[in-house]
This record gives structure tokens, C-alpha cells and sequence, in this order.
């Protein structure tokens, strides 16, 4: 017997990360420094935006409301994306930073949950993962070259590492219902996530000039996925939603 | 009347991929199954792409072509039961892509890497002096890729 609370707390902050940074990376269409960068942030969102969807859609099979209205008719506390993913773009060496720590754990993820016992969850991870391949290729790509590249490149690729790191913790902010989801095998845990994903990070940092912050010494920003968010979030949410709120049955 | 699973199937090569109209529903692979109970149809398909815009565009052209057919009950559902991979598409189709200008996916086990994504045939001269511009193209299906010998750059469908 699943527990759905857990469950759907757990579905609930993956589609919600998913919505956010989808809408994020939208935001570089039209103004990526080089054209095929600017496609990229564009295909990597409308991707994310449907996962999102499709992961909206489980939570509407399991009793929720249904995806748009989930998406565009809650308020800023009612989300449970983790805060790394409602900061600004900033300038392109955040994104990429900020894209290459993302998607690394996104990938994990979706690579852990398609052994889940919950079926449904289990096969859009595995049709996910595949997905995400295209995305963790192209941030490691990027990673590894700017990262080595230039003084400046390096430089700027570094800072934004420091500044994105402890909030790219915060996306394994543990829940509270981390002891029933592995006990009821839906998931192995966000301490066994982040685990593989220093490991992954790690492999591709080091190939580069680029350095890790030590750990030890940072301490993770929480409170995302328990509704906590910066000031950052609820002016997307606004801009969002504001077609489905002058009229909901708009089609486009 | 009595319909058969070939009869509907044949039927449906008529829907096409509305962003790559030579190319039917059929011979791209998304078509899981087509279950018949009396006068009633359902047919089973599933996205190449989680988030392709396309998928509504596609149920709603399978209740047209069916019903113009002489189908009324017609159900579309999409699934991720029987997952779609590049490898699903047909040889027919992989003629249709390449005739469109698209090159087709290689044909994979199922783990792709970078490697097979460089050095693609071009569709236009058939080279593969080939290199990878980006691995993310116009839509979600698409990549882009640049040919050294007669210096075009041209898409490819990519491999999933």
C-alpha cells in the first residue's frame, strides 16, 4: 500500500522545478548571446514545461486538479520547486551554472524513479531520462569548454558556481515523508540523490579550471519545498498566469 | 461492416506529423495499438517527446480521418505503456524524412551518446563530413548540423 501523501508531495516538487525553470529558460528566447544557444534555452523549456505537464497530469490521475489550473491558479507558497529554480536568469554564465547543476540531479532523478514501484511515475521517468540525455549533454559540453576556456570565461563560470551552490543544495531539501517513499520503494531518497550527483558534478568540474566550493563550508538554502521562496517567485507566477486569469477557457 | 486492425491502420497512414507533413503517424512509430470492439475503435499512441505540441493536433486528426471513414465511436489514448524510441520509425519513413530534407536517426541500441550524433549523413550531397551545430533544433525532434563538403546546414531527427 503506497502512501499518496508522500507520493504526491514527491510529484508535486519535481513538476513544480520543472514548471519554474521551464519558465526561466524561456525567458532567453530572443536574446541568447549565440543563436544556437538561444534555441537551446527555448527547446530545453518547452521540454520542461512538458514534463511538467505530464507529471501534472499524474497528480490530476491521483485525485488533484487538473494541470492548468494547478500550474496557473496557485499562489507562491502553494509551490514546492526548490529556490534555485525561480532566481533570475542573470547573465548567461548563471544559466548555464545554474542548468548544468539542475539538470545533472534532474537526470539522477529520473534515472532512480524509473526502478519505482509507483508504475505511472516509473515509466515517464523512463521516457524522461532519455530526454534529459540531450540536456545533461549539452551542459556538460558547455561546461567543459567555457570552463577552461578564457580568464574571463573561467572567472565568471567560477563566481556563479559560488553564488548558485548553496541553493543547488536546496534541491535535495529532505521531506518529511523521505522515510515512507523508500519504504514504500518509490523512491531511494534525496541523500542518495545528492550523493551521486557530487559524484557526477564532481567528474565534470574537475576537468575543467573550475573549483567546487568545499561543502563543508556552505550551508544549503531550504524552505523551497515547504512553500518558503524568495521575492523572486510570485512576480513569474503573476506573469505566468495572467492570460489564464483574464480568461481561462483562452485557447492557444 | 466489419473493420479490421489492418484496415484502420491503413487508414490512418493519412494522418501525418503536422511539423513534418510527408510523414505519417504510421511509419513514425507513435501508433501503440488499435484495439476494435464492435463499431467502436480506440487507438493507443504515445508522444516521441514528453512535451511535443503536436500530440493534440495528432488525436484530433485520427478522430477526423476515422470518421470520415464511417467510424463514430472513436477513442484516442495517450500512454507511456509502450515507450517510443527513434528506432520505431519505419524504413518508409526513413526514405520520407531524408525526401523532406531531414536526416533520419541512426539506428541505436538504445543508449545515445555523442558519438553517434556527430558525423550524420547529409540528406542533401549524402556526405558524413559532417558536424553537430547544436543538439537542439526548431522542435523538440530536431537537431541541427552543418555538412564541410557542400556546406549546408541541415536538420536531423534525432535518435531517442
Amino acid at each position: 500500500m503506497i502512501d499518496e501523501i508522500a507520493l504526491k508531495e514527491l510529484i508535486y516538487k519535481m513538476a513544480d522545478d520543472l514548471l519554474i525553470l521551464g519558465h526561466r529558460n524561456s525567458e532567453w528566447t530572443g536574446l541568447g548571446p549565440l543563436l544556437e544557444e538561444d534555441i537551446a534555452f527555448s527547446s530545453m523549456a518547452q521540454d520542461k514545461v512538458g514534463q511538467s505537464y505530464a507529471l501534472y497530469q499524474l497528480l490530476h490521475d491521483l485525485g488533484e486538479n487538473d494541470p492548468d489550473t494547478v500550474a496557473f491558479m496557485r499562489n507562491a507558497e502553494q509551490f514546492h520547486n526548490c529556490q534555485f529554480v525561480e532566481l533570475p536568469i542573470g547573465e548567461y554564465d548563471f544559466s548555464l551554472v545554474r542548468h548544468f547543476l539542475y539538470d545533472t540531479a534532474d537526470a539522477l532523478r529520473f534515472e532512480m524513479l524509473s526502478n519505482s514501484a509507483y508504475e505511472p511515475l516509473a515509466l515517464l521517468a523512463k521516457k524522461i531520462k532519455g530526454e534529459l540525455r540531450y540536456h545533461t549533454m549539452h551542459a556538460d559540453i558547455w561546461i567543459k569548454q567555457l570552463g577552461a576556456a578564457t580568464e574571463d570565461s573561467i572567472g565568471r563560470l567560477q563566481e556563479s558556481l559560488i553564488q548558485a551552490f548553496p541553493y543547488a543544495l536546496g534541491i535535495f531539501e529532505p521531506s518529511e515523508y523521505e522515510d515512507q517513499i523508500k519504504a514504500d520503494k518509490i523512491f531511494e531518497g534525496e541523500e542518495i540523490l545528492q550523493e551521486r550527483w557530487m559524484d557526477k558534478i564532481s567528474a565534470v568540474i574537475g576537468s575543467t579550471a573550475l573549483a567546487l566550493p568545499d561543502l563543508g563550508t556552505i550551508t544549503p538554502v531550504y524552505g523551497g519545498r515547504k512553500g518558503d521562496h524568495t521575492a523572486h517567485l510570485q512576480p513569474l507566477l503573476d506573469e505566468m498566469s495572467e492570460v489564464f486569469k483574464i480568461d481561462p477557457t483562452a485557447d492557444w | 461492416m466489419t473493420i479490421t486492425e489492418e484496415q484502420v491502420s491503413g487508414w490512418l497512414e493519412a494522418v501525418k506529423d503536422p511539423e513534418i507533413p510527408v510523414l505519417s503517424l504510421v511509419d513514425l512509430g507513435v501508433i501503440t495499438s488499435i484495439d476494435i470492439a464492435g463499431e467502436k475503435v480506440k487507438v493507443t499512441m504515445t508522444p516521441t517527446f514528453v512535451g511535443c505540441p503536436a500530440i493534440d493536433y495528432m488525436k484530433k486528426d485520427i478522430v477526423e480521418v476515422l470518421q470520415n471513414h464511417g467510424i463514430d465511436q472513436v477513442e484516442v489514448e495517450v500512454n507511456f505503456e509502450r515507450q517510443w524510441n527513434s528506432n520505431m520509425i519505419s524504413e518508409r519513413g526513413r526514405k520520407a524524412l531524408k525526401e523532406f530534407g531531414l536526416a533520419p536517426p541512426p539506428k541505436h541500441d538504445l543508449i545515445v551518446d555523442i558519438d553517434i550524433l556527430q558525423h550524420v549523413e547529409c540528406p542533401n550531397c549524402g556526405s558524413t563530413q559532417t558536424v553537430l551545430k547544436t543538439p537542439f533544433g526548431p522542435t523538440a525532434c530536431r537537431s541541427i548540423h552543418h555538412c564541410e563538403n557542400c556546406k549546408e546546414t541541415f536538420e536531423q531527427f534525432k535518435p531517442l
